[in-house]
């Protein structure tokens, strides 16, 4: 008979609220501080040193945010997604906590990329909006969210709305891989990726280095605001278990 | 009784289905209308609204009879589910042997056939009466032929997953509507294109290519969604 084959048993553990409350108290650290150093460091780098671009003098400047938001709006979707499949297929609790708090940050980063291009818009483009594809279905990316995050409000009962809302946002990942190549498919205002992992940048090393701190910077801020969010939702929702209550005798 | 009854095929399991759901939209007529009126109507708006000028509406007629046709379909998929799920046939239909997603197509088909085809049907007269050019009409249909569907089958997704609720109606719409505009933009863009005589093959195929994709996932997460608003 043929063995068995069984998850490795950390991957049952991360289906503990408990045992996730313990590891991310240890964990934060070790995003928080990398977190503030880099967006510190990439901030000041990009925003005061780095040279000014020939054709757009110092308004590109503002690549050193919206870029990372744009590209973090669109990994959390991603890790909402896998966090709700996970959610649907073990049931896992923690997984659910972290795909309704992906939601509203989100959300927050979508907004974030979608006024930055527009304040950006305004002196290169010469108008605020334009219904250009990228901008288009990263707008709709907004609106996904949006979706999610009113249904997991919208129903009353936890298990049911964390299920629900799994398969909301497994549905709407197909807007992922039209966003990404919105700007190659269609021949469109906004341009092409700033940097790709596989290609050399067109930008001096002196540009492209201050964004990809931000970017790293951006990453670990939203794991430090995710675990935040999920240790707040653990908290919540075991409110009645016992490790809870003497969490909250002690403090 | 210990012997078990040998399981209907598949296809009879679909066809009764269909002709259950088709027989009742049939004994409620008059809920089929008001999806219709409301898309006269809203298409009437713009010429109030916006303006009446022909040059104007003969531009825009492809989008408005488009989003015109897109809210009307959203107005209707409230009672998709609702009615099975209020007298409990629902229920039996996911304790059935057969294969949720098929039960579900059936269904969502009888709800396109009653309530998504009168719209194409429609749609040439609105044509007329916004000035769409010559050209656009034969692409008018089609793409709506194409794209009708798709809506149909996305906007059971929000029906299902809000069917439990008793507020469902506005947040169907916030599910579902991001998910209708890729179907928006190539339904107008292939009509757009047809007035202004280039070829819309492109759009037809993309439209083509959404449907089936559609009609393959969209009945699992649909299957997958009624089944979370059930179980209690």
């Amino acid at each position: 008979m043929a063995k068995k084959w069984k998850m490795p048993k950390w991957f049952y553990q991360l289906g503990s609220p408990r045992w996730f409350y313990d590891i991310s108290d240890r964990l934060l650290p070790w995003f928080a501080i990398p977190a503030v150093l880099l967006l510190v460091i990439g901030a000041v780098w990009g925003l005061a040193f780095a040279p000014a671009d020939y054709q757009q003098g110092n308004s590109f400047r503002i690549i050193y945010v919206h870029v990372p938001s744009a590209v973090l709006a669109q990994s959390a979707y991603m890790l909402m997604a896998v966090a709700g499949a996970i959610n649907l297929i073990w049931k896992m609790k923690v997984a659910d906590m972290v795909a309704k708090s992906c939601a509203p940050i989100g959300a927050t980063l979508a907004v974030l990329a979608l006024a930055t291009g527009a304040i950006w818009g305004k002196p290169t483009w010469g108008a605020w909006w334009v219904w250009d594809a990228r901008l288009t279905s990263m707008l709709i990316l907004l609106f996904l969210y949006i979706g999610v995050y009113v249904l997991y409000s919208a129903i009353e009962n936890e298990v049911k709305a964390g299920q629900a809302g799994a398969v909301l946002a497994l549905v709407g990942l197909v807007n992922i891989p039209i966003i990404k190549y919105s700007v190659e498919w269609w021949n469109t205002l906004h341009q092409p990726s700033t940097f790709k992992v596989t290609e050399k940048p067109a930008m001096p090393p002196e540009m492209y280095l201050p964004l990809i701190l931000m970017v790293l910077g951006f990453y670990c801020f939203f794991a430090v605001a995710l675990m935040l969010r999920t240790r707040a939702e653990v908290l919540r929702r075991e409110r009645r278990s016992g490790w809870v209550q003497q969490l909250v005798e002690a403090s | 009784m210990t012997k078990t009854e040998p399981q209907m095929s598949l296809s009879r399991v679909f066809w009764y289905t269909l002709r259950r759901d088709i027989l009742l939209a049939y004994r409620r007529r008059n809920d089929l209308v008001s999806p219709l009126a409301f898309f006269v109507m809203v298409a009437s708006l713009f010429p109030l609204g916006v303006s009446p000028d022909p040059a104007f509406l003969s531009e825009v007629a492809a989008g408005v009879v488009w989003v015109a046709a897109l809210l009307s379909t959203l107005l209707s998929m409230d009672s998709l589910f609702r009615s099975d799920f209020d007298d409990g046939s629902l229920e039996q239909m996911l304790l059935t042997p057969q294969p949720l997603a098929l039960l579900v197509v059936a269904k969502v088909l009888a709800h396109w056939l009653v309530s998504g085809f009168p719209l194409i049907v429609l749609a040439p007269l609105l044509g007329v009466m916004l000035f769409l050019p010559d050209a656009g009409f034969g692409p008018l249909v089609l793409t709506l032929l194409l794209g009708t569907p798709t809506l149909s089958l996305i906007g059971a997704i929000g029906a299902a997953l809000t069917v439990g609720l008793r507020k469902g109606g506005v947040l169907i719409t916030l599910l579902v509507l991001p998910l209708y505009i890729p179907v928006l933009i190539f339904g107008t863009g292939a009509v757009m294109a047809a007035a202004n005589g280039l070829a819309i093959g492109g759009y037809l195929a993309i439209l083509g290519a959404i449907l089936a994709l559609g009609l393959v996932l969209a009945p699992l997460a649909i299957a997958a969604a009624l089944r979370i608003s059930v179980s209690n």
